[in-house]
Protein backbone atom coordinates (compact mmCIF):
# COMPACT_ATOMS: atom_id res chain seq x y z
CA UNK A 1 0.00 0.00 0.00
CA UNK A 2 1.37 3.48 -0.87
CA UNK A 3 0.79 5.37 1.67
CA UNK A 4 2.53 7.96 0.73
CA UNK A 5 0.53 8.82 -2.49
CA UNK A 6 -2.19 9.07 -0.60
CA UNK A 7 -2.91 12.46 -1.14
CA UNK A 8 -1.38 12.81 -4.41
CA UNK A 9 -3.87 10.89 -6.21
CA UNK A 10 -7.61 11.49 -5.88
CA UNK A 11 -9.02 8.46 -4.16
CA UNK A 12 -11.89 6.22 -6.05
CA UNK A 13 -12.57 3.86 -3.96
CA UNK A 14 -15.53 6.17 -2.05
CA UNK A 15 -17.10 6.76 -5.98
CA UNK A 16 -16.78 2.93 -6.08
CA UNK A 17 -18.93 2.25 -2.88
CA UNK A 18 -21.34 5.20 -4.01
CA UNK A 19 -21.52 3.07 -7.02
CA UNK A 20 -22.42 -0.11 -5.62
CA UNK A 21 -25.25 1.85 -3.08
CA UNK A 22 -26.48 3.95 -6.05
CA UNK A 23 -26.72 0.16 -7.86
CA UNK A 24 -28.42 -1.77 -5.06
CA UNK A 25 -30.88 1.17 -5.27
CA UNK A 26 -30.41 2.52 -1.68
CA UNK A 27 -32.44 5.27 -1.18
CA UNK A 28 -31.63 6.22 3.11
CA UNK A 29 -28.41 7.50 3.83
CA UNK A 30 -28.43 8.18 7.74
CA UNK A 31 -25.45 8.66 8.86
CA UNK A 32 -23.30 10.55 12.06
CA UNK A 33 -20.40 11.80 9.59
CA UNK A 34 -16.53 10.42 9.35
CA UNK A 35 -14.11 11.79 7.39
CA UNK A 36 -13.49 8.65 6.07
CA UNK A 37 -17.20 9.20 4.60
CA UNK A 38 -16.63 12.55 3.87
CA UNK A 39 -17.02 12.08 -0.16
CA UNK A 40 -19.33 8.96 0.35
CA UNK A 41 -21.72 11.98 2.36
CA UNK A 42 -21.37 14.07 -0.68
CA UNK A 43 -21.86 11.75 -3.36
CA UNK A 44 -24.99 10.51 -2.05
CA UNK A 45 -26.18 13.75 -1.15
CA UNK A 46 -26.46 14.96 -4.44
CA UNK A 47 -28.25 12.14 -5.77
CA UNK A 48 -32.04 13.15 -5.58
CA UNK A 49 -33.03 9.71 -5.40
CA UNK A 50 -31.31 9.19 -2.18
CA UNK A 51 -32.58 10.83 1.32
CA UNK A 52 -29.78 11.57 3.57
CA UNK A 53 -30.15 11.67 7.09
CA UNK A 54 -28.34 13.05 9.51
CA UNK A 55 -28.28 11.56 13.27
CA UNK A 56 -27.44 13.14 16.43
CA UNK A 57 -26.46 9.60 17.73
CA UNK A 58 -25.66 6.12 15.37
CA UNK A 59 -28.41 3.99 17.11
CA UNK A 60 -31.29 6.04 16.01
CA UNK A 61 -30.14 4.77 12.30
CA UNK A 62 -30.94 1.65 13.36
CA UNK A 63 -34.63 2.90 13.74
CA UNK A 64 -34.92 5.20 10.69
CA UNK A 65 -33.64 1.91 8.58
CA UNK A 66 -36.19 -0.29 10.20
CA UNK A 67 -39.02 2.23 9.19
CA UNK A 68 -37.85 2.70 5.50
CA UNK A 69 -37.76 -1.36 5.53
CA UNK A 70 -41.07 -1.20 6.83
CA UNK A 71 -41.92 1.91 4.16
CA UNK A 72 -40.24 -0.29 1.41
CA UNK A 73 -36.79 1.77 1.23
CA UNK A 74 -33.70 0.06 1.57
CA UNK A 75 -30.74 1.80 3.32
CA UNK A 76 -27.54 2.42 4.70
CA UNK A 77 -25.72 3.93 7.98
CA UNK A 78 -22.45 5.00 8.16
CA UNK A 79 -20.92 5.71 11.54
CA UNK A 80 -17.20 5.25 13.02
CA UNK A 81 -15.91 2.69 15.05
CA UNK A 82 -16.75 4.83 18.06
CA UNK A 83 -20.60 4.84 16.85
CA UNK A 84 -20.70 1.02 17.08
CA UNK A 85 -20.78 1.62 21.19
CA UNK A 86 -24.07 3.82 20.78
CA UNK A 87 -25.72 1.21 18.85
CA UNK A 88 -25.34 -2.13 21.20
CA UNK A 89 -29.18 -2.24 22.68
CA UNK A 90 -30.43 -1.18 19.08
CA UNK A 91 -28.66 -4.19 17.03
CA UNK A 92 -31.53 -6.04 18.52
CA UNK A 93 -34.27 -4.45 16.60
CA UNK A 94 -32.46 -5.68 13.70
CA UNK A 95 -31.80 -8.75 14.67
CA UNK A 96 -35.13 -9.74 16.17
CA UNK A 97 -37.28 -8.57 13.28
CA UNK A 98 -34.59 -9.52 10.56
CA UNK A 99 -34.48 -6.11 9.44
CA UNK A 100 -31.60 -5.57 6.40
CA UNK A 101 -29.53 -3.86 8.06
CA UNK A 102 -26.38 -2.57 5.89
CA UNK A 103 -23.93 -0.62 8.18
CA UNK A 104 -20.57 0.84 6.88
CA UNK A 105 -18.32 1.51 9.67
CA UNK A 106 -14.89 3.51 9.74
CA UNK A 107 -12.16 1.79 11.73
CA UNK A 108 -10.53 4.01 14.43
CA UNK A 109 -7.97 3.11 16.74
CA UNK A 110 -6.29 1.03 15.16
CA UNK A 111 -3.68 1.18 12.51
CA UNK A 112 -1.31 4.57 13.59
CA UNK A 113 -3.95 5.97 15.85
CA UNK A 114 -2.98 9.18 17.88
CA UNK A 115 -5.74 9.62 19.80
CA UNK A 116 -6.07 6.62 22.56
CA UNK A 117 -9.28 7.70 22.96
CA UNK A 118 -10.20 6.08 20.02
CA UNK A 119 -8.12 2.74 20.81
CA UNK A 120 -11.28 0.66 23.24
CA UNK A 121 -13.99 0.87 20.51
CA UNK A 122 -12.13 0.22 17.99
CA UNK A 123 -10.70 -2.95 19.37
CA UNK A 124 -14.60 -3.60 20.40
CA UNK A 125 -16.12 -3.10 17.49
CA UNK A 126 -15.65 -6.90 15.88
CA UNK A 127 -16.26 -8.83 19.29
CA UNK A 128 -19.08 -6.57 19.89
CA UNK A 129 -20.86 -7.35 16.40
CA UNK A 130 -20.04 -11.02 16.52
CA UNK A 131 -21.72 -11.11 19.77
CA UNK A 132 -24.74 -8.93 18.84
CA UNK A 133 -25.07 -11.05 15.51
CA UNK A 134 -23.82 -9.14 12.66
CA UNK A 135 -22.58 -10.79 9.65
CA UNK A 136 -18.43 -8.79 9.29
CA UNK A 137 -16.53 -8.11 6.53
CA UNK A 138 -13.45 -5.86 6.00
CA UNK A 139 -11.68 -4.03 4.17
CA UNK A 140 -8.18 -3.81 4.21
CA UNK A 141 -6.96 -2.83 0.41
CA UNK A 142 -8.48 -0.14 -1.45
CA UNK A 143 -9.07 -2.31 -4.14
CA UNK A 144 -11.54 -4.66 -2.64
CA UNK A 145 -13.67 -1.85 -1.31
CA UNK A 146 -16.45 -2.31 -3.96
CA UNK A 147 -16.89 -5.79 -3.78
CA UNK A 148 -16.89 -5.99 0.07
CA UNK A 149 -19.49 -3.68 0.19
CA UNK A 150 -21.48 -5.25 -2.55
CA UNK A 151 -20.83 -8.73 -0.89
CA UNK A 152 -22.31 -7.27 2.11
CA UNK A 153 -25.10 -5.67 0.93
CA UNK A 154 -26.48 -8.63 -0.96
CA UNK A 155 -25.93 -10.19 2.45
CA UNK A 156 -28.01 -7.62 4.15
CA UNK A 157 -30.82 -7.10 1.56
CA UNK A 158 -31.45 -10.96 0.37
CA UNK A 159 -30.87 -12.59 3.18
CA UNK A 160 -32.81 -10.01 5.52
CA UNK A 161 -29.72 -9.78 7.86
CA UNK A 162 -27.56 -6.87 9.81
CA UNK A 163 -24.27 -6.67 8.15
CA UNK A 164 -21.64 -4.51 8.53
CA UNK A 165 -18.48 -3.52 6.54
CA UNK A 166 -15.21 -2.69 8.53
CA UNK A 167 -12.97 -0.26 6.14
CA UNK A 168 -9.76 -0.36 7.75
CA UNK A 169 -8.03 2.98 9.32
CA UNK A 170 -4.91 1.71 6.65
CA UNK A 171 -7.41 2.49 3.82
CA UNK A 172 -8.70 5.29 5.12
CA UNK A 173 -5.29 7.03 5.73
CA UNK A 174 -4.37 7.99 9.65
CA UNK A 175 -5.93 11.28 10.82
CA UNK A 176 -2.94 13.94 11.47
CA UNK A 177 -3.33 16.67 13.98
CA UNK A 178 -0.72 18.27 12.67
CA UNK B 1 -32.96 28.70 37.75
CA UNK B 2 -36.80 27.93 39.30
CA UNK B 3 -37.23 24.14 39.34
CA UNK B 4 -40.68 23.79 36.41
CA UNK B 5 -43.77 23.63 38.10
CA UNK B 6 -45.32 20.46 38.61
CA UNK B 7 -48.34 19.61 36.12
CA UNK B 8 -51.90 19.70 37.34
CA UNK B 9 -53.51 16.20 38.19
CA UNK B 10 -54.15 14.47 34.55
CA UNK B 11 -58.06 13.17 33.76
CA UNK B 12 -58.09 11.20 30.24
CA UNK B 13 -57.41 7.72 30.26
CA UNK B 14 -54.79 6.08 27.88
CA UNK B 15 -57.15 3.24 26.51
CA UNK B 16 -60.04 5.91 25.96
CA UNK B 17 -57.29 7.81 23.90
CA UNK B 18 -55.89 5.43 21.97
CA UNK B 19 -59.44 4.34 20.77
CA UNK B 20 -60.24 8.04 19.74
CA UNK B 21 -56.32 7.83 17.82
CA UNK B 22 -57.12 5.10 15.75
CA UNK B 23 -60.75 5.82 14.95
CA UNK B 24 -61.45 5.68 11.45
CA UNK B 25 -57.98 5.38 10.49
CA UNK B 26 -58.13 3.56 6.86
CA UNK B 27 -54.59 2.92 5.89
CA UNK B 28 -52.80 4.98 8.73
CA UNK B 29 -49.74 3.54 9.55
CA UNK B 30 -49.19 3.59 13.10
CA UNK B 31 -45.73 2.63 15.26
CA UNK B 32 -46.32 1.87 18.89
CA UNK B 33 -43.32 2.81 22.23
CA UNK B 34 -42.09 -0.51 24.11
CA UNK B 35 -45.07 -0.98 27.34
CA UNK B 36 -48.07 0.19 27.88
CA UNK B 37 -48.38 2.26 24.28
CA UNK B 38 -47.92 -1.49 22.44
CA UNK B 39 -50.53 -2.81 25.08
CA UNK B 40 -53.06 0.27 24.29
CA UNK B 41 -52.50 -0.34 20.62
CA UNK B 42 -53.49 -4.06 20.56
CA UNK B 43 -56.38 -3.07 23.24
CA UNK B 44 -57.54 -0.38 20.21
CA UNK B 45 -57.79 -3.89 17.98
CA UNK B 46 -54.97 -5.50 15.84
CA UNK B 47 -54.24 -4.05 12.41
CA UNK B 48 -51.33 -5.32 10.05
CA UNK B 49 -50.51 -1.27 9.87
CA UNK B 50 -49.62 -1.51 13.60
CA UNK B 51 -45.76 -2.07 14.06
CA UNK B 52 -45.45 -2.99 18.02
CA UNK B 53 -42.23 -2.24 19.66
CA UNK B 54 -41.37 -4.67 22.36
CA UNK B 55 -37.69 -3.49 22.96
CA UNK B 56 -35.79 -1.12 20.98
CA UNK B 57 -36.43 1.72 23.72
CA UNK B 58 -35.80 5.49 22.33
CA UNK B 59 -36.75 3.87 18.70
CA UNK B 60 -40.06 4.65 17.70
CA UNK B 61 -39.96 8.26 16.61
CA UNK B 62 -37.20 7.20 14.25
CA UNK B 63 -38.96 4.26 12.98
CA UNK B 64 -41.55 6.68 12.22
CA UNK B 65 -39.01 8.70 10.62
CA UNK B 66 -37.98 6.33 8.59
CA UNK B 67 -40.94 4.77 7.40
CA UNK B 68 -42.74 8.58 6.64
CA UNK B 69 -39.36 9.49 4.40
CA UNK B 70 -40.05 6.27 2.36
CA UNK B 71 -44.15 6.65 2.05
CA UNK B 72 -44.45 10.17 1.69
CA UNK B 73 -47.93 9.62 1.06
CA UNK B 74 -49.01 8.18 3.71
CA UNK B 75 -49.68 9.72 6.92
CA UNK B 76 -46.97 8.05 9.91
CA UNK B 77 -48.75 8.17 13.31
CA UNK B 78 -45.84 7.32 15.87
CA UNK B 79 -47.74 6.71 19.59
CA UNK B 80 -45.27 6.10 22.70
CA UNK B 81 -44.70 7.00 26.33
CA UNK B 82 -42.99 10.01 28.08
CA UNK B 83 -40.11 7.19 29.11
CA UNK B 84 -39.41 6.26 25.63
CA UNK B 85 -39.38 9.81 24.22
CA UNK B 86 -36.79 10.94 26.56
CA UNK B 87 -34.49 8.47 25.81
CA UNK B 88 -34.70 9.40 22.00
CA UNK B 89 -34.95 12.86 22.88
CA UNK B 90 -32.25 13.53 19.93
CA UNK B 91 -34.18 12.35 17.16
CA UNK B 92 -36.51 15.00 17.78
CA UNK B 93 -33.67 17.29 16.24
CA UNK B 94 -33.42 14.61 13.90
CA UNK B 95 -36.75 15.10 12.70
CA UNK B 96 -36.47 18.63 12.89
CA UNK B 97 -33.72 18.44 9.98
CA UNK B 98 -35.76 16.27 7.74
CA UNK B 99 -39.17 18.14 8.24
CA UNK B 100 -41.68 14.94 7.30
CA UNK B 101 -44.74 16.32 6.61
CA UNK B 102 -47.11 13.31 6.76
CA UNK B 103 -45.60 12.37 10.25
CA UNK B 104 -47.02 12.82 13.76
CA UNK B 105 -45.63 11.66 17.17
CA UNK B 106 -48.14 11.40 19.72
CA UNK B 107 -46.56 11.04 23.49
CA UNK B 108 -49.22 9.28 25.79
CA UNK B 109 -47.48 10.75 29.13
CA UNK B 110 -47.80 9.79 32.21
CA UNK B 111 -45.20 11.08 33.66
CA UNK B 112 -43.97 7.48 34.77
CA UNK B 113 -41.95 4.36 33.76
CA UNK B 114 -45.08 2.34 34.30
CA UNK B 115 -43.56 -1.20 33.33
CA UNK B 116 -41.24 -0.76 36.21
CA UNK B 117 -43.66 0.26 38.99
CA UNK B 118 -44.49 3.82 37.95
CA UNK B 119 -41.34 5.71 39.03
CA UNK B 120 -41.70 9.43 38.14
CA UNK B 121 -40.36 10.10 34.64
CA UNK B 122 -38.88 13.98 33.85
CA UNK B 123 -41.94 14.69 33.08
CA UNK B 124 -43.03 14.86 36.43
CA UNK B 125 -40.61 17.05 37.13
CA UNK B 126 -42.05 19.69 34.59
CA UNK B 127 -39.44 19.17 32.16
CA UNK B 128 -41.74 20.38 28.78
CA UNK B 129 -41.78 17.83 25.66
CA UNK B 130 -43.77 20.18 23.74
CA UNK B 131 -40.90 22.87 24.24
CA UNK B 132 -38.19 20.79 23.62
CA UNK B 133 -40.46 19.90 19.89
CA UNK B 134 -40.78 23.31 19.39
CA UNK B 135 -36.96 23.97 19.83
CA UNK B 136 -35.94 21.03 17.68
CA UNK B 137 -38.49 22.74 14.37
CA UNK B 138 -42.13 20.78 14.90
CA UNK B 139 -43.85 22.41 13.04
CA UNK B 140 -47.41 21.40 14.34
CA UNK B 141 -47.39 20.85 18.80
CA UNK B 142 -49.70 20.63 21.47
CA UNK B 143 -50.38 19.43 24.88
CA UNK B 144 -53.39 18.00 25.49
CA UNK B 145 -55.07 17.73 29.25
CA UNK B 146 -58.48 17.59 28.95
CA UNK B 147 -61.44 16.18 26.15
CA UNK B 148 -61.72 19.58 24.72
CA UNK B 149 -58.02 19.35 24.03
CA UNK B 150 -58.47 15.75 22.67
CA UNK B 151 -61.06 17.10 20.30
CA UNK B 152 -58.56 19.62 19.16
CA UNK B 153 -55.91 18.00 18.72
CA UNK B 154 -57.01 14.43 16.58
CA UNK B 155 -57.66 16.47 13.40
CA UNK B 156 -54.23 18.08 14.01
CA UNK B 157 -52.49 14.58 14.54
CA UNK B 158 -54.58 13.26 11.31
CA UNK B 159 -54.38 16.40 9.02
CA UNK B 160 -52.09 19.09 10.17
CA UNK B 161 -48.90 19.74 8.07
CA UNK B 162 -46.33 17.71 9.98
CA UNK B 163 -43.68 17.34 11.95
CA UNK B 164 -46.57 17.22 14.18
CA UNK B 165 -45.72 16.93 18.26
CA UNK B 166 -48.66 16.56 20.61
CA UNK B 167 -48.42 15.37 24.22
CA UNK B 168 -51.58 13.92 25.62
CA UNK B 169 -51.41 13.87 29.30
CA UNK B 170 -52.88 10.56 30.93
CA UNK B 171 -53.29 9.19 34.28
CA UNK B 172 -51.23 6.80 35.79
CA UNK B 173 -53.15 3.67 36.11
CA UNK B 174 -52.36 0.18 34.60
CA UNK B 175 -55.37 -1.18 32.76
CA UNK B 176 -55.12 -4.89 32.16
CA UNK B 177 -52.17 -6.39 29.92
CA UNK B 178 -53.23 -6.85 25.96
CA UNK B 179 -50.58 -8.98 24.29
CA UNK B 180 -50.24 -8.46 20.53
CA UNK B 181 -47.35 -10.73 19.27
CA UNK B 182 -44.05 -10.56 19.98
CA UNK B 183 -42.84 -11.87 16.70
CA UNK B 184 -40.49 -8.94 15.09
CA UNK B 185 -39.97 -11.25 11.81
CA UNK B 186 -44.08 -11.85 11.72
CA UNK B 187 -45.13 -8.10 12.93
CA UNK B 188 -42.99 -7.12 9.77
CA UNK B 189 -43.29 -9.27 7.29
CA UNK B 190 -47.11 -8.44 7.49
CA UNK B 191 -46.82 -4.94 7.60
CA UNK B 192 -44.97 -4.94 4.50
CA UNK B 193 -47.50 -6.90 2.74
CA UNK B 194 -49.98 -4.49 4.13
CA UNK B 195 -48.06 -1.42 2.65
CA UNK B 196 -46.34 -2.96 -0.08
CA UNK B 197 -48.22 -5.81 -1.46
CA UNK B 198 -45.23 -8.31 -0.80
CA UNK B 199 -43.49 -9.04 2.30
Amino acid sequence: MASKNRSAARETWPDEIYDVLAGEQVRQVVYVPDAGHARLIDRCAANSKMKTVVLTTEEEGIGVLAGAWLGGDRGVLLMQSSGVGNCINMLSLATVCRFPLLMLVTMRGEWGEFNPWQIPMGKGTPPIFEQAGVMTFRIDERAAAAETVEAAARIAFNGDRAAAVLISQRVIGTKSFK
Amino acid sequence: MAKPAKSPVATLERRAVMRRLVKGRKDLLIVSGLGSTTYDLAASGDNPRNFYLWGAMGAAAMIGLGLALAQPKKRVLVVTGDGEMLMGLGGLATIGVQQPANLAVVVLDNERYAETGLQQTHTAHGIDLPAIATATGFRTVGLVRDEAGLKAALPMIHKALGPVFITIKVTADRPPFVLPSRDGVYLKNRFREAVLGAP
